[in-house]
């Protein structure tokens, strides 16, 4: 790496996802985020309502060909587990009890996939459905804490591959940037002048609490994955003048 | 005991599925007389009941329904950003952290604590979910039993008046106002975690792969 050259921060690996317009940029985001969050694995598996697969990870190429020529999505207790739902789920807690479920965990475990996981269900446009899942092999206890303070990033990202995976379908006209509210472009704007989050609720005469609610919204709706990196977006989307 | 049923598991709770949507005609048209869709078995949903909502649901000792209420991202349709912006200052809330509570029922006959037991399960949901915030849709005499039970929301705006008066209002997860509302409902904390832990798994120690 050159002396100059700068060193890629989580948000500018997001707003390159953000703007991708193949899925080969989707796949070296993932890896890129497989790395920074220092897991074994992480997969973005869109599945459509006619069964077709698609998506991008860092899952042994061996154990993808593998997964598609046995079927397995019938059998993953992953799948099954989180197919029509919105809550994120820890492999732990799914039903492995079944025997075609414990002969696909086996494989799963000889192709190298880790034995802990945590899998985010998102619920797309017209029935969309898509997994979002980091996997590591760790023990339970440093596999809870990882858990514990990455979660609502994963939950974002999770988000985030959808939109643009949504946006690279073939024939879909992309869907406008969500603008923001006047009462969040005036909450963005505050922020990036440097008011304190008490001073901007004081001048918007709201409380604390319900400036946090603005905030996490206007967070998603810049594709962001904190406030300071929020409001960078807004500014260089052009949504907030300074 | 709380349940948590998304929608298309109610068929698994056909009774409690019935004596819920019948409730919710009980107390949304009979009792408050809002504007609702009831249909000829005496039941009420709505739109969203149709985006496969996750239910939970208070059942009573003798297996009814006795109080409930719906989630919904708001990463999807939700009633708040639908109906009730106005009420929000004109913002649409949207994140995978933010969820829709609405359709907040307590029957007639449920016992004492239900309203409380609920609070709790939403609890457990930010807790077990990693949601930050919820954003509620309830008609505004619910406020006081929300206080009463300690865990009252941030209310953001209400319209219409009398029995008609709906409000919009926030929560987020306080340890101290889950103890407060463990106590007032009258459920341990344990038992509400239990509840929790049998709709959506046990914790499994690792490797399970012993189960081989």
């Amino acid at each position: 790496m050159g002396f100059l050259e700068k060193v890629l921060q989580l948000d500018d690996v997001i707003g390159q996802l953000e703007c991708a317009e193949h899925l080969e940029e989707l796949q070296s985001v993932i890896e890129w985020l497989r790395d920074h969050y220092a897991v074994d694995d992480m997969v973005y598996h869109w599945v459509s309502s006619n069964g077709t697969q698609y998506g991008c990870g860092t899952y042994d190429p061996a154990w993808v060909q593998r997964y598609l020529e046995k079927g397995y999505l019938r059998i993953d207790p992953v799948v099954l587990g989180c197919y029509q739902r919105f809550h994120p789920v820890d492999w732990k807690r799914l039903d492995w009890s079944g025997k075609a479920a414990r002969a696909f965990l086996n494989d799963a475990v000889a192709h190298g996939v880790g034995n802990q996981g945590y899998s985010i269900p998102i619920r797309g446009p017209n029935g969309q459905f898509a997994l979002f899942t980091v996997s590591h092999s760790c023990d339970d206890a440093e596999w809870e804490s990882f858990t514990e303070i990455h979660r609502r990033d994963l939950i974002l990202l999770a988000h985030y591959f959808n939109q643009t995976a949504l946006k690279l379908e073939p024939g879909r006209t992309p869907e406008p940037t969500q603008p923001l509210s006047p009462r969040e472009v005036e909450t963005m704007t505050l922020l990036a002048v440097g008011y304190s989050r008490a001073q901007v609720a004081e001048t918007l005469s709201i409380s604390e609490h319900t400036l946090r609610v603005y905030i996490e919204s206007a967070r998603f709706k810049l594709g962001a994955m904190n406030t300071t990196h929020a409001v960078a977006r807004a500014i260089a989307r052009g949504q907030i003048v300074v | 005991m709380i349940r948590y049923v998304y929608g298309d598991q109610l068929a698994k709770f056909p009774h409690l599925a019935r004596t819920m949507f019948e409730d919710r005609a009980d107390q949304f048209r009979t009792r408050l007389g809002w504007d609702v869709s009831v249909d000829a078995e005496g039941q009420e949903r709505d739109d969203y009941d149709d985006l496969n909502p996750l239910y939970v649901i208070w059942e009573t000792a003798s297996g009814v329904h006795g109080g409930s209420m719906r989630f919904l991202p708001t990463t999807g349709r939700t009633m708040v950003n639908d109906h009730f912006v106005n009420l929000t200052h004109g913002v649409p809330f949207q994140s995978p952290l933010i969820w829709e509570c609405t359709r907040f029922c307590l029957s007639r006959n449920t016992e004492a604590g239900t309203a409380a037991a609920l609070m709790l399960a939403g609890g457990e949901i930010m807790q077990g979910f990693g949601i930050r915030h919820f954003v509620g849709v309830f008609d505004a005499r619910m406020v006081r039993i929300y206080t009463r039970i300690g865990a009252a929301p941030e209310v953001l705006g209400s319209q219409g008046e009398g029995r008609q008066a709906i409000s919009v209002g926030l929560w987020e997860f306080s340890e101290a106002a889950q103890k407060q509302v463990s106590r007032v409902a009258g459920v341990p904390l344990a038992a509400s975690r239990s509840w929790f832990d049998a709709a959506f798994g046990t914790d499994v120690p690792q490797p399970f792969i012993s189960a081989a």
